[in-house]
């Protein structure tokens, strides 16, 4: 790293941070790599990407709960990382949340206060409610300044009934009848704001949110594959993944391929086996 | 064009193909045109027949696209007055290169490849960077899916690469068909992967009776 270590009684000349050793670090992150970082890119050393889920997310409130719906494609930039990943993760038996953003960070966030539900749980003897896992993402988000890239459609139902909100990477949150999130967002609200009404049928209410969905992976090029739905009532929540399939492969070579003996080259250097001995 | 400062350009994604065998050549390129994230058309020719035995496909910048097929078809126009034949194959390819290069300092954002019969009625392939730099060879691709689909053909087209030396006749001994399916095939699979590639692929096939032009679906999300 590069720091030394000063013992706490020596002062440093200078006016500068004291590194003191016996110090606990507080947690979070440490930005102490921050003017090196500054100055590879200064010497044209670019920074690693992330993976982004460039997502199509909704989630929308009907008669009887919540459903939330997902698409399933993860990209790399313009390359499709996953073509079949599970973007509706479970937060408690009656609580699931999408997710949008930087693909490592909704998972990360959601499998945290997964667990945290889960002991508060323990704890209290009671079932979970919508609004602890979204006091516990909101406030965890906001204490990373948006750092934590995480956009997320968080949906249940309770003793209270049912609840479906929104949380940005910020830490704000909105509680809305129906909401989109992730880049396929546009298209997939345009189909709600012309189609929602309160009150909805089960089977309405997922036709809806497949339309939607599928809005999203056809018009948007950051989403795509297949349609993933969750639908949470009181008492019962059905994970319905792959609900539908829209985009199978349109040609398999009917030639087949073939990888002859001595299709790759060799050095012609004698192949020695490890010692098994050893 | 969204004019950020002075960046006169955009990358309208797409990716094209061409492979030339013995007495054919097949040239192809998907049909989407988009910008960002965003899809323009699902239905937009990316190749352009300038002559009766020479086709060019292109991805990059579709707007320079257009003015550089406008440019071609002009000067072959002129040629075919002065010259009362069509331009062959290889000349066609030395003019591309040439207006190109012409534009030095400010290119056409277009990635090009040129494809047809020569005058031996043999296929040929001519591959091209921006600003005119070209090589005729036995296969090639350009444009967003070009990283998918380059390596397959290298494997699975025994033909001369640039990298074979010494430097062999620059066609495949694949026939017609096994090249139009081989073709489809690396389409299909540079869709599943490459978002900016997809909805349909146009197939036009080269050989001594004219031009044959084939539509296939691909992915559309």
């Amino acid at each position: 790293m590069g720091y030394m270590c000063w013992s706490s009684e020596i002062a440093y000349s200078g006016g500068m941070a004291r590194f003191a050793a016996d110090v606990p670090t507080r947690g979070g992150f440490s930005f102490d790599l921050c003017q090196r970082n500054e100055m590879l890119l200064k010497k044209g050393n670019q920074l690693p990407t992330f993976r982004k889920t460039g997502t199509t997310i909704v989630g929308l409130v009907f008669e009887d709960g919540v459903i939330l719906g997902a698409d399933t494609r993860a990209t790399e930039g313009p390359i499709v990382a996953d073509k079949n990943c599970e973007k509706i993760h479970y937060m408690a038996p009656n609580i699931y949340c999408c997710g949008a953003g930087t693909a490592a960070d909704t998972e990360a966030v959601t499998d945290m206060v997964s667990s945290q539900l889960q002991l508060h749980r323990y704890a209290t003897g009671r079932e979970s409610r919508v609004v602890t896992a979204l006091t516990l993402l909101k406030s965890h988000l906001f204490s990373y300044q948006g750092h934590v890239s995480a956009a997320l459609v968080l949906g249940g139902v309770d003793i209270t009934g049912p609840h479906l909100h929104t949380v940005y990477p910020h830490g704000s949150t909105d509680t809305l009848p129906f909401a989109t999130m992730g880049s396929g967002s546009l298209a997939a609200m345009a189909i709600f704001e012309s189609k929602f009404r309160e009150g909805l049928t089960r089977d309405e209410g997922i036709k809806l949110v497949s339309e939607a969905i599928c809005s999203g992976i056809f018009n948007d090029l950051g989403s795509g594959s297949n349609v993933d739905v969750c639908v949470i009532t009181r008492g019962q929540t059905e994970y319905l993944r792959n609900h539908q399939l829209p985009n199978p492969r349109t040609y398999v070579s009917s030639r087949g391929y073939n990888f002859l003996k001595g299709h790759t080259g060799k050095t012609g250097e004698p192949y020695i086996p490890p010692n098994p001995r050893r | 064009m969204a004019l950020r400062g002075n960046w006169m350009y955009e990358n309208n994604g797409g990716t094209c193909v061409a492979i030339a065998g013995a007495d054919y050549c097949v040239i192809a390129a998907d049909t989407r045109l988009s910008v960002g994230y965003s899809i323009y058309t699902r239905d937009y020719s990316k190749i352009c027949k300038l002559a009766d035995k020479c086709v060019m496909a292109s991805s990059g910048f579709q707007g320079d696209l257009k003015a550089l097929q406008k440019n071609l078809a002009a000067k072959h126009l002129i040629y075919q007055h002065q010259h009362n034949k069509q331009m062959s194959c290889p000349a066609m390819a030395q003019l591309l290169s040439n207006t190109l290069y012409y534009k030095r300092f400010f290119p056409y954002y277009t990635f090009n490849i040129l494809g047809g019969l020569d005058s031996d009625e043999k296929g040929c392939v001519f591959t091209y960077d921006a600003v005119g730099s070209y090589e005729r060879v036995g296969y090639s691709a350009h444009g967003t899916g070009a990283g998918l689909i380059i390596p397959v053909l290298d494997n699975q087209l025994k033909s001369p690469s640039p990298l074979l030396l010494p430097a062999k006749d620059a066609v495949t001994p694949l026939s017609e068909m096994e090249a139009v399916d081989l073709v489809k095939d690396v389409f299909a699979s540079a869709t599943e992967r490459d978002i900016y590639t997809g909805d349909k692929v146009e197939i036009l096939v080269i050989n001594a009776s004219g031009i044959r032009q084939e539509l296939m679906e691909l992915r559309k999300d």
